[in-house]
């Protein structure tokens, strides 16, 4: 601050490692998120191109382009990849570069830790990846893994797929402590608990629903490992062992994960709504506790996936009120996001088309998801399409449209240019229409009594299958257009400035655009 | 609404799929043809509706707010955020609205789960990729498989009516007659599944469950099953066929006579030709689907026979493999599942086709004495 000399010496000394040893070696949380992000968009085609493949199967009844043993490695990889290498590895990236930059610190508070929970990720992906190539094909049972299926009757690729999931799990509970460690200890001063912006809340639950249930999928596949490789029966009846053990204990993670993937995109969209209304979130303290709310019921639902399998009554009884109680707090959100932008003043840059579109879309997620809480419904709608149609409706919509909502929101902070407008309302609209196209006419095939995971179905199905591929060939081509759009603004484009939003709020809307490599190092003071 | 949805999907059908618009454009679930499956319909219509009007109130605001509240049309924002008394309306009312639906929800769910006093016990286990219907009272049973023939799946031939929704043995039920289904499972976890009976339940290896239905309409009823179950999980149909009272009496009477019928012909004395006759069709039925129609199987999962060590070697190790099936694999212990002349004539067959020229034979009575010598 001196002397330009001293700046000089400064760049000179911190800015990025120059090579391969920069992106190796890093313990800065911007380039640790630019990797995540990176690795997820990587996932999210892959996986997206076993969904065509999916597709493509199903465009007609009959059996065309696959057999059935590798059209259910498909879905089972499309599941996994999404899920684990997709959605979750992209919100750690959102939160890597927006936590620190959000609440006024320097960097994450555990940054070794960091790099070293990146790194894990590709190691565990190559080696789910290469289950595919092994004698036997990669896991053909479903991302939920029911055993037997996957213990007796698995490939002998599963010990390989479970190693895969313990890496994953190690890779997000050091992301978890990271996140928590980094809020609870390096907000601004002044910034207190109820002055977060809502994306360090919604991280800050998140992170603590990973903690809790993380280690409970690491134990529900050290169970099959087990049962597998060493010759315990707990989920095999004959040796004494209960299969549905392996339904409760999978659930009980499960069922916060679902949660895991779309908090931070609740806590996104809460930001961007009220940016584009120019009108601040209508109930900042009831999103809030709306969203501790969601988080402790997601703990005593996890049998609401599970009301064929024999649940007592009045278990059956619990799940089922606990689970339409979830839609009291969802209730609470989609009413403030609408509160916010009645009256304002609004404008529909991509950030907004998506947040918009993610109220809208996730809402009738959560619709379908309220019918199949209901549990004598659901004894029609449990394994139907229906359900595969509710749960892309969350998660498409909801965690994909939410992270598209954000790459575009902070895209100019990242890369100091703005993005392309016009492509990324066209990437917006090709990929809104794409996917209802898509998903939409699942309702229907559920309804009409088409079980999910077959990759041949009878005549009564095909218009809508045929409607729904094409709707996912669309959607699937659609993303070929973001990574064109990143690419075209990372090389250039108008110049950011350091608000380009003018109705944005927030601490990393004080640092200029593109962040530079060190931010906050004295830390600024919220009022 | 539907008939509408169904006009402009017919449109769209009949200009994009002129080979197709045979196809219907079903929307809706049906409401079937038993009580549960009725009520179950009732209680779906009005969930279906109650989103339905609240999407309309909320998504109304929202279009209102998009429509009139843009900054390119001038539009002022508010100030406005931040009332208690709003928060709490809007947490409450949902909440009343959730206690009315589940009473009648709870109503239905307790009438689904009194499998008390049924007049037919049938016991229903799921195997990779069939189900078994065993008449408790009867002391009669079968199999039940897919009757599309593999053309038709390979698209060599036109696909028929009820592309993969119909079997050789469907399950027989009487009219009017409360009807418990016990559920199991042989080897992984599979789902029973009739939609018009509003009966869904897993059938789970090592534990049974109970589920019960009542049919007042004479018909067929078409279902699958709907829990992943392996490879061909996409091709094992339920298919239950509700017969008059009188007309299942006969029906019942003339199977206890059959399966009287085929305990005897375990003493008769076989010839090859025979053997090898029947051994071709059970294999087709119990054998294709894993080690296929050839023999060649589909490694490493499912070995091939032809050539086989097992089907050309010892064939007392081949009758064990058969018999007891072979742990850890997906080999199924086939002694429980076929009477003795279909295992007998299964291993002849085995061991005679494909160019498995053993010329070894074997009896029932071998495969009878074998088992009970165990």
């Amino acid at each position: 601050m001196s002397a330009v000399a001293d700046t000089h010496t400064q760049e000179h000394h911190h800015g990025p490692a120059k090579g391969i040893s920069r992106w190796l070696l890093t313990t800065n949380h911007k380039d640790i998120g630019t990797m995540y992000l990176v690795f997820s968009f990587a996932m999210f085609l892959l996986g997206g191109c076993m969904a065509m493949v999916i597709r493509a199967e199903l465009f007609q009844p009959g059996l065309q382009i696959v057999q059935p043993e590798f059209f259910n490695q498909m879905t089972t990889m499309h599941g996994l990849i999404m899920v684990f290498g997709a959605v979750m590895p992209a919100f750690v990236g959102l939160a890597n570069w927006m936590l620190p930059l959000m609440i006024g610190a320097p960097d994450m508070a555990l940054p070794r830790m960091n790099n070293w929970s990146f790194w894990l990720l590709p190691c565990a992906f190559l080696i789910l990846v290469s289950t595919l190539f092994m004698e036997g094909g990669a896991p053909n049972f479903g991302w939920t893994f029911y055993a037997p299926l996957s213990t007796t009757y698995g490939p002998p690729s599963t010990t390989f797929f479970i190693f895969a999931v313990h890496i994953m799990g190690i890779s997000s509970i050091m992301g978890a402590i990271n996140v928590i460690a980094t809020i609870l200890n390096l907000r601004a001063p002044g910034m207190t608990l109820m002055k977060m912006p809502l994306f360090v809340w919604t991280w800050l639950i998140t992170a603590f629903l990973l903690i809790a249930v993380m280690p409970v999928l690491a134990g529900v596949v050290t169970m099959m490992l087990m049962d597998i490789n060493f010759g315990t029966s707990f989920f095999d009846a004959s040796g004494g062992g209960d299969p549905v053990l392996f339904q409760h204990v999978f659930w009980f993670f499960g069922h916060p994960e679902v949660y895991i993937m779309i908090l931070p995109a609740f806590g996104a969209v809460s930001h961007i709504i009220p940016a584009f209304s120019r009108k601040p979130l209508f109930g900042y303290a009831s999103m809030v506790y709306a969203v501790g709310a969601i988080a402790l019921l997601s703990f005593i639902v996890w049998a609401h996936h599970m009301f064929t399998v024999g649940v007592p009554l009045a278990g059956q009884l619990f799940f089922m009120y606990a689970t339409m109680l979830i839609a009291v707090p969802t209730g609470v959100k989609v009413f403030n996001w609408v509160a916010t932008m009645f009256r304002g003043s609004l404008s529909f840059e991509a950030p907004m088309l998506f947040a918009v579109a993610f109220v809208i879309l996730f809402t009738i997620g959560g619709f379908s998801g309220l019918m199949l809480a209901i549990a004598p419904s659901d004894f029609q709608y449990h394994d139907t399409y229906f359900v595969v149609a509710h749960f892309h409706y969350v998660l498409v919509p909801g965690a994909i449209f939410g992270i598209f909502a954000s790459a575009y929101f902070w895209l100019p902070k990242w890369t100091g240019h703005m993005y392309d407008e016009t492509l990324a309302k066209t990437h917006f609209w090709l990929s809104f229409i794409g996917m209802n196209l898509a998903f939409f006419p699942m309702h229907f095939l559920g309804l009409a009594g088409m079980p999910r995971r077959i990759p041949d179905y009878a005549l009564q199905f095909a218009d809508f299958n045929m409607v729904s591929s094409v709707g996912a060939f669309m959607f699937g081509a659609t993303q070929l257009l973001f990574l064109f759009i990143v690419v075209k603004c990372v090389r250039g484009g108008k110049a950011a400035e350091a608000k380009p939003w003018d109705g944005a709020e927030g601490l990393e809307w004080t640092v200029p655009s593109p962040a530079p490599y060190h931010t906050f190092a004295t830390p600024p003071e919220v009022k | 609404m539907r008939v509408h949805a169904k006009r402009a999907g017919a449109l769209v059908g009949g200009l994009m799929l002129p080979t197709l618009s045979m196809a219907d454009w079903t929307v809706n679930m049906t409401p079937g043809v038993t009580g549960t499956s009725n009520e179950i319909f009732s209680l779906h219509m009005t969930i279906l509706w109650i989103c339905v009007v609240i999407g309309v109130v909320v998504f109304g605001v929202m279009f209102w707010s998009i429509f009139a509240h843009r900054k390119s049309q001038g539009h002022k924002p508010a100030n406005f955020h931040e009332n208690t008394v709003v928060e709490i309306l809007w947490t409450i009312i949902p909440f009343v609205i959730l206690v009315v639906m589940a009473i009648p929800a709870t109503a239905t769910l307790v009438d689904m789960y009194d499998t008390s006093e049924a007049d037919v016990d049938i016991k229903i286990t799921g195997y990779q990729w069939k189900w078994q219907y065993e008449y408790l009272d009867e002391e009669f049973g079968y199999f039940s498989n897919l009757a599309t023939p593999p053309d038709q799946i390979n698209n060599r031939q036109n696909k028929g009516e009820n592309y993969l929704l119909e079997v050789d043995n469907p399950l027989i039920v009487p009219v009017g007659k409360k009807i418990r289904l016990l559920l199991t499972a042989n080897d992984v976890i599979h789902s029973w599944w009739v939609p018009d009976f509003g009966v869904k339940k897993d059938a789970i290896p090592g534990f049974i469950n109970e589920a019960w239905t009542r049919v007042d309409e004479p018909g067929i009823y078409r279902g699958q099953c709907t829990e992943l179950c392996g490879k061909n999980h996409g091709f094992m149909p339920v298919v239950v066929k509700a017969v008059p009272e009188a007309e299942y009496n006969t029906w019942v009477a003339e199977q206890k006579a059959a399966a009287e019928k085929e305990r005897e012909l375990t003493q008769k004395d076989w010839t090859m030709a025979e053997l090898m006759a029947r051994g071709e069709k059970s294999y087709q039925t119990n054998c294709a689907a894993c080690h296929q129609p050839d023999g060649s199987g589909a490694p490493p999962a499912f070995p091939a026979l032809k050539g086989s060590p097992i089907a050309t070697g010892d064939m007392a190790a081949h009758i064990d493999i058969v018999v007891h099936g072979k742990s850890g694999t997906a080999m199924q212990a086939f002694g429980g599942q076929l009477s003795e002349v279909d295992l007998a004539a299964i291993i002849t067959f085995e061991r005679n086709a494909w160019g498995n020229n053993t010329g070894d034979m074997v009896t029932p009575k071998q495969i009878f004495d074998y088992k009970n010598q165990q």
